[in-house]
């Protein structure tokens, strides 16, 4: 695959604040690139880097392969998809949609509104831009609401037209940010699988900045999880989940949050470490690891069971939907297969390899 | 909680006092316009006229020079506006939305200028103007007031308001910054807009003191100069006239202000704020 | 030659907020300074040459009887327009805001009255007021002399004729300071009311001095100042009745900086004029500010 678009060492100060530390990003060819992160973290500027809404202090953004950091958002023509959705509230969703169009088939002339009307061509030019507005309304479903303003439409309505501004222009790369996050859960994730679906149809890069590390994996073929400014680990959903990093990774990624066992709470890997993800670790009769249950929760498919280790390490555990919970306070023995435990360096926080 | 009758009445009665005394000077102008010639010199007290007297209108619109200072009033106050908004709105769109070197300082400048009441610089506007001589034409009377710093105030206010990715969302639709003033962030601004153009053309078309010195061709006269050039050749013997003109004077802005109050209120009260 | 992105990102700064800039600075900030130099010279209006007198047009302002004149008239007007006037404005919008519980479509037509004045072109007014005040024809002397009352000449009794303009400025700002005390009014919120009521505190007497006038009290600060600011100005009800007489006895700042500067051409004085009245005007600003900031405090 070939890459679309570069971030090369790239890092943005702020005054003397730090937002982006020699970051450096690669984004493939039709690829959906997950930007992951806590707030703060320099997702959000990365994007706009990306966008050309702002610019880098140091390093190079390649698009294509060549340098665009002079070039502004329009000449980058990469579409942004925004949190906010920043919809025109004073035009109608036909005229959001059909604003980039405008700007790119008519000439200043043309646009205005009585002189543009009589010149010859700009009722064709008119109509082809209206044609390209229908058909992305029809693929988002907005065909009924083309003469509604912003402020009549929910939150999926919105986030809809927002998608459609950025369709119409058949951009070379869709940036997203955080475009879920003011819906509510069930339009969320309604929403997530058509996003998915419409980067299938259009086949160009997405790159979506979120917080949210199941949206991550669930929609993305490339995360780059980032953390106070830096790249932390960028690669599949699955090397991130079965090869954190370091430590900061490991606690991001994935649904139930990763324990950790220092050396003496149980499992005793030399200096390291260690990290024991609970879906890994199961009551099991001939389990190495003795700890006392502190609650269960029953979630139906699986129970998710809080326990004390030895030296008083929060653990986690996730047993089947059918395990007799024992009355709580009582010890259980929890097994786990020796290839799930991640090693880290007690002081760096990065990924050991274990000797083999 | 209910008040009393008694409570009511009296607040009541000095409520319609006070709005006696308010509309007096409006009810008499009326009146005295309405007037024939002899029962407005009489000493018997008649706050009605015995019968509506349309002549002093039709004296004052066709016999006199006032549709013409209407017409300049008009002009002035249009080209004033159109100046101030064509100037205000992308300064203040840059004050609001962009980072630029002295941004700040321009903000104290704009800060300080509504300090500035325009009396102040008259003698030296007054001066430079006779300088290049455009001293009594329409562009003195415009020219001094195409600044605003009131202007620049009120619509950078709106705009701080407006969220940035709106105009990130633009620059991406490819909208130059020039653009996005005049088709994102002016139309969004049309609160403030009618609020600022009710005050500029209230301030304007009412005020004397600089078309007193700016203009002393008659023809160039504006409404209130205009009226005082009316007054002045009748010597006081053309009562009905003069108070038929007083009223189409005032009557486009009441009526308007009649018509929308609200927004009459908002901007004038806007408008009074500044320094 | 394609200029770099900063380059053009500054030349747009320039191009939006250049021409306002420069507009500012031609009819606002170069004028002041030169008004400010040419106050301590004997410059006239189309002489080639001019002397630096220092403080002379200060001193000629102070001291002659004119030139003295001319401030305490103004400081009068205005000693007599703010207190009438924002004691007027308030008692209206108290009344008004007590009016809307009970009668809100009249207490809205008493407000348009009561506004009218704001709006109105106010030479044409200070023409119907100089009819009012007809010394024969008027109707307040015409009612006055059938109930055998004396007949003031209002606007040409040298002892009078201030007071009657003042009384003009008065019935002018009335509205406007109305329309500041019902929003504040209208800030106040209705727990304080019933708190006050709980309190023993209920009578429409008793409400408005335990509520209603300390929690107006910034606000009627500021509008004292608006009006002081306001007052300062007066001009075109002087410069259309009086034009400043009898004898000077209604001459203010900004119409004798009109008559010395563009009537008798005498730049350098009517610049000593102005940069007093504008001195005035700063020192209510400073108020103006420390009042505002109060305010935000209070809130």
């Amino acid at each position: 695959m070939a890459t679309i678009l570069e971030l090369r060492n790239v890092t943005r100060s702020f005054d003397s604040k730090v937002v982006l530390d020699d970051v450096s990003i690669t984004i493939e060819q039709g690829s959906f690139t997950a930007l992951l992160g806590a707030s703060g973290c320099g997702k959000s500027t990365s994007l706009r880097i990306m966008a050309g809404l702002d610019r880098p202090t140091s390093g190079e953004v390649l698009l294509g392969g060549s340098d665009v950091s002079e070039q502004t958002a329009y000449e980058r023509n990469v579409a942004m998809v925004f949190q906010s959705y920043a919809l025109y509230p004073h035009l109608t969703v036909a005229q959001n949609i059909a604003l980039p169009l405008t700007m790119r088939h008519l000439t200043p002339v043309r646009r205005l509104p009585l002189v543009g009307a009589v010149m010859p061509g700009t009722g064709k030019a008119r109509q082809t831009i209206m044609d390209k507005v229908h058909e992305a309304a029809e693929m988002l479903g907005l065909d009924q609401l083309l003469n509604s303003k912003p402020g009549q439409l929910s939150g999926g309505q919105k986030q809809r037209v927002a998608l459609g501004r950025a369709l119409v222009r058949d951009p070379s790369l869709f940036l997203l940010d955080e475009p879920l996050s003011n819906l509510d859960a069930r339009l969320r994730v309604r929403m997530r699988s058509e996003i998915s679906a419409l980067h299938r149809k259009t086949g160009k890069a997405f790159v979506y900045v979120t917080h949210d590390q199941t949206e991550a994996m669930a929609m993305a073929d490339q995360i780059v999880v980032m953390i106070g400014g830096k790249v932390a680990q960028s690669g599949p959903p699955r090397e991130l989940y079965e090869h954190p990093a370091n430590r900061a990774v490991a606690a991001f990624v994935g649904h139930n949050a990763i324990n950790f066992l220092e050396p003496g709470d149980g499992i005793d890997m030399g200096e390291s470490v260690v990290g024991l993800r609970p879906e890994d670790l199961a009551p099991s009769e001939s389990g190495a690891l003795l700890a006392r249950l502190e609650s269960a929760e029953y979630l139906g498919s699986e129970i998710v069971l809080s326990l004390r280790g030895a030296k008083g390490a929060e653990i986690r555990a996730i047993a089947p939907g059918d395990f007799a919970v024992p009355a709580t306070g009582s010890e259980i023995r929890l097994g786990y297969a020796p290839e799930k435990l991640h090693l880290f360096d007690a002081d760096t926080g990065f990924r050991r390899e274990r000797a083999a | 909680m209910k008040q009393s009758l008694r409570s009511r009445i009296l607040p009541l009665i000095l409520l319609i006092l006070g709005a006696a005394f308010i509309l007096l000077p409006f009810v008499w102008m009326l009146s005295l316009s309405l007037k024939p010639q002899d029962e407005i010199f009489t000493t018997t007290i008649s706050l009605l006229p015995s019968a509506i007297e349309w002549s002093n209108y039709t004296f004052a619109l066709t016999e006199t020079d006032i549709p013409l200072f209407l017409w300049n009033g008009l002009v002035m106050v249009t080209g004033i506006l159109f100046f101030q908004i064509l100037f205000a709105v992308p300064c203040a769109y840059a004050l609001a939305q962009r980072r630029f070197a002295g941004r700040d300082v321009l903000f104290g400048l704009v800060v300080a200028a509504l300090l500035v009441p325009f009396h102040v610089t008259a003698i030296p506007i007054f001066l430079g103007f006779a300088q290049i001589g455009i001293l009594n034409t329409m562009w003195a009377l415009i020219l001094p007031f195409i600044q605003t710093a009131f202007g620049i105030f009120l619509f950078r206010q709106f705009f701080a308001q407006l969220p940035t990715d709106l105009f990130d969302a633009a620059r991406g639709d490819g909208l130059s910054e020039t653009a996005i003033v005049w088709r994102i962030a002016f139309p969004l601004a049309l609160p403030a807009s009618t609020a600022f153009a009710i005050f500029s053309v209230t301030a304007h078309w009412n005020d004397l003191f600089w078309p007193l010195i700016a203009t002393t061709d008659p023809s160039l006269a504006t409404p209130p100069r205009g009226i005082l050039y009316f007054r002045d050749q009748e010597s006081g013997d053309n009562v009905g006239p003069l108070m038929a003109a007083a009223v189409i004077v005032t009557a486009p802005l009441v009526v308007a202000f009649l018509l929308a109050q609200r927004k009459f209120i908002q901007g004038l009260a806007a408008g009074g704020l500044k320094g | 030659m394609r200029l770099s992105r900063s380059k053009r990102e500054g030349l747009t700064d320039l191009w939006l907020a250049g021409p306002a800039t420069l507009a500012l600075l031609a009819f606002i900030f170069i004028p002041v300074a030169i008004v400010a130099v040419l106050s301590f010279t004997n410059y006239q209006f189309g002489a080639l040459t001019f002397d630096w007198t220092g403080f002379d047009n200060y001193i000629a302002l102070f001291s002659s009887s004119v030139g003295r004149r001319a401030v305490t008239n103004t400081l009068i007007y205005v000693a007599i327009v703010i207190p009438f006037s924002v004691g007027f404005g308030l008692l209206v919008a108290v009344g008004l805001y007590q009016m809307t519980q009970w009668a809100p479509r009249w207490s809205n037509v008493f407000k348009t009255i009561y506004f009218l004045p704001v709006a109105a072109t106010l030479v044409a007014m200070s023409v119907a007021w100089q009819m009012v005040l007809h010394p024969s024809l008027g109707i307040v002397n015409q009612a006055l002399f059938s109930a055998g009352l004396p007949t003031p000449s209002w606007l040409s009794d040298r002892s009078l004729v201030l007071y009657t303009l003042a009384m003009i400025g008065v019935w002018q700002s009335i509205g406007y300071n109305m329309v500041l005390f019902l929003a504040g009014l209208a800030a106040i919120p209705a727990e304080l009311y019933d708190a006050a009521e709980v309190d023993g505190a209920g009578g429409s007497w008793s409400r408005f001095w335990t509520v209603t006038w300390p929690m107006l009290g910034p606000t009627t600060l500021f509008v004292m100042v608006v009006t002081a600011t306001n007052a300062f100005r007066v001009f075109e009800t002087v410069a259309t009745m009086t034009k400043g007489g009898p004898a000077f006895a209604s001459d203010t700042l900004v119409y004798a900086l009109y008559r010395e500067g563009f009537v008798y051409f005498k730049a350098g004085y009517a610049s000593a004029i102005t940069m007093v009245f504008f001195a005035f005007l700063l020192v209510l600003a400073v108020i103006q500010f420390r009042v505002v900031a109060r305010r935000v405090h209070y809130r």
